[in-house]
């Protein structure tokens, strides 16, 4: 068995701090920053509520076609809510459900892959199987099965993307603890006579939250995706919530009779954020952990 | 070799297993089922009937028995909405859904494969980058934003091609490359990784040492090989496909097994949604044994390695 150098933040953080690294991903995180931002600060930058409306000035389009003005810089939804506010306060939502349902996944797949491959044995044949068996489920649709049972709210879709997504978490992480396992630390602190939990809690844990963090980075653009397009399919953050997914569906209608602001925007907003979320966790992949390299 | 099929023809089995009891648990577990299997309105004496109609009165292991009992039986229930079982009006948008992953499938390896394998001639060339960049964003661009923007470019701005429906090669392009880019990303990388893996081997070294054309050495001896892998993936990805394409059929309306989940989930029709989920999970896992034991006839190293 090959064994792996682990990835400690000294070999990581030369003498530049990070973002002056080489290939730093300037502008996806400036663009995550800036859409977290949006979130936070959302009930102070949204000009307009976004939720309520008037259908006296619906469809009104962005300001600077003829008929829009720059009372609703980017037009007016079917029934006239300002789609900016509505964009702005729907960073809110993504930003939250993507992250805590990141957070969710993230620490079910890596207790179990931590459990799973240090315990060994019947342990890790029966977390294995059921990894296995999930995997083969295609996400959305088990999404979709979820959210029909339990219907949909915020809170559930979170608990619903934590379910699905857990298992590749398991898979990566099982893979490094079972390396982890064989070196000289663990080892020791065997003959110290450390308990099985306490080794997993301070000396594997801690080896794993690298390639944890990567991951994860990786997973919030999977999940922003996949919550947009429950949204899009009705089953995800119920309405009058503004959603980017929602706020396509929504729009759906309209494209065909030019109303094209409604969905190009909103869709604009969800790929600026997934591919950031991307090309950073490209990056982080790529520089914090070659072992991900393959996947 | 039997010993090895025996095992994996196990596994999938037990697969099955903890496949249905998932879902009989998670329809169990978060509330009642019988309001999701009754159809909406019910009046509480119907309701009362239905529940020892279905068995709920049970205890859950006699349940279980009964639920995997008329799964086998092919039994997957009654659509509330169509009125007819489940399993004829699956395999009625069958076709259909097969017909659309076909195309994406070509579609997304002929995008795949080409810019694979430039991808690993020229590693971090113009090639490389530019294939990284369009996989990148076809995993990263939903696909009903793929979609939409399509049919505001080819339907309503160009007038060129039907935004919806089915009926005709017009029909099918939008669909399926909006379906084929998604996938196109992972052809193109396992291409890639496969190609430089084989680029690297002893028998490539040897035929340029002969003083083969490059365009040979890599078109002929390189890619025969490093295609396996990427078939596999492109049969395995081709079932995912017929079971994810849900939002591409929504968004062009496309007749298939995916639009069939959409109604189900817009018309509360649980029988329905549940049927898709099962048949597709037991298909996947039916194509992995598949695939597993193919390469056991084809790989002796794998058949002994266990």
């Amino acid at each position: 068995m090959t064994v792996i150098t682990p990835v400690t933040t000294e070999t990581v953080a030369s003498s530049a701090p990070f973002w002056r690294l080489k290939g730093f991903p300037v502008i996806p995180v400036s663009i995550l920053l800036f859409i977290a931002f949006v979130a936070v600060f959302a009930d102070v930058l949204a000009p307009h509520d976004p939720q309520i409306g008037s259908l006296a000035r619906r469809f009104k389009p962005p300001f600077w076609l003829e008929g829009g003005s720059l009372a609703y810089p980017l037009g007016t939804d079917h029934v006239g809510r300002d789609v900016l506010s509505r964009l702005i306060f729907g960073a809110r939502v993504s930003m939250v459900v993507g992250i805590t349902a990141v957070l969710v996944a993230g620490s079910i797949g890596t207790l179990l892959g931590i459990v799973s491959g240090y315990l060994g044995g019947w342990a890790d044949q029966v977390v294995m199987r059921i990894t296995d068996t999930w995997l083969a489920l295609p996400a959305l649709t088990f999404a979709i099965f979820l959210a029909a049972i339990v219907g949909p709210s915020e809170l559930n879709i979170i608990l619903i993307l934590g379910l699905v997504y857990w298992t590749r978490y398991a898979r990566v992480i099982r893979g490094e603890v079972l390396s982890l396992k064989q070196r000289e630390f663990v080892r020791l602190a065997i003959v110290a006579g450390c308990s099985k939990s306490l080794i997993m809690w301070r000396h594997i844990l801690p080896n794993v939250i690298n390639s944890a963090v990567v991951l994860a980075t990786l997973m919030l653009g999977v999940v922003i995706v996949t919550e947009a397009s429950l949204s899009f399919l009705g089953v995800g953050v119920p309405p009058p919530k503004p959603a980017w997914g929602l706020m396509m569906a929504d729009g759906k209608k309209g494209l065909m009779v030019g109303y094209w602001w409604l969905t190009v925007f909103p869709g604009i907003c969800i790929m600026l954020m997934v591919l950031s979320a991307n090309l950073l966790g490209d990056w982080l992949r790529v520089k914090f952990d070659p072992q991900l390299r393959q996947l | 070799m039997k010993q090895y099929i025996v095992r994996r023809v196990g596994y999938s089995l037990l697969s099955l297993f903890l496949l249905s009891l998932t879902i009989f648990l998670f329809v169990r577990v978060t509330g009642d089922p019988v309001s999701l299997l009754v159809e909406p309105g019910a009046s509480p004496d119907d309701i009362e009937t239905m529940r020892r109609q279905l068995g709920l009165d049970q205890p859950l292991w006699v349940q279980y028995g009964h639920f995997v009992a008329s799964f086998v039986t092919g039994d997957l229930g009654l659509s509330f909405y169509y009125r007819t079982p489940v399993l004829e009006l699956y395999f009625q948008r069958l076709p259909n859904s097969l017909l659309l992953a076909g195309v994406a499938m070509a579609l997304s390896l002929l995008i795949g494969i080409p810019s694979g394998i430039l991808a690993a001639v020229r590693v971090d060339g113009f090639w490389d980058s530019a294939g990284k960049i369009f996989s990148l964003l076809g995993l990263s661009l939903p696909q009903f934003w793929v979609g939409l923007v399509l049919i505001l470019f080819f339907s309503v701005y160009l007038g060129w091609l039907p935004s919806s429906g089915s009926g005709s090669v017009a029909h099918l392009l939008m669909p399926a490359f909006t379906l084929g880019w998604y996938f196109a990303a992972a052809h193109m990388r396992l291409t890639r990784s496969s190609m430089l893996d084989v680029l690297g081997s002893e028998y490539i070294k040897l035929a340029r040492l002969k003083g083969l054309p490059e365009a040979l050495v890599i078109g002929k001896h390189a890619l025969k090989n490093a295609l396996i892998p990427v078939i596999t993936l492109a049969g395995i990805n081709l079932v995912v496909m017929i079971n994810v394409a849900v939002v591409v059929e929504t968004v062009f309306a496309w007749p298939g097994i995916g639009r069939l989940l959409y109604e189900g989930i817009t018309f509360r029709d649980f029988p329905v949604v549940q049927g898709v989920v099962v048949i597709g999970g037991a298909m996947i896992v039916l194509v992995n044994l598949m695939v597993d034991i193919l390469y056991a006839l084809i790989d002796p190293r794998i058949r002994l390695e266990s």
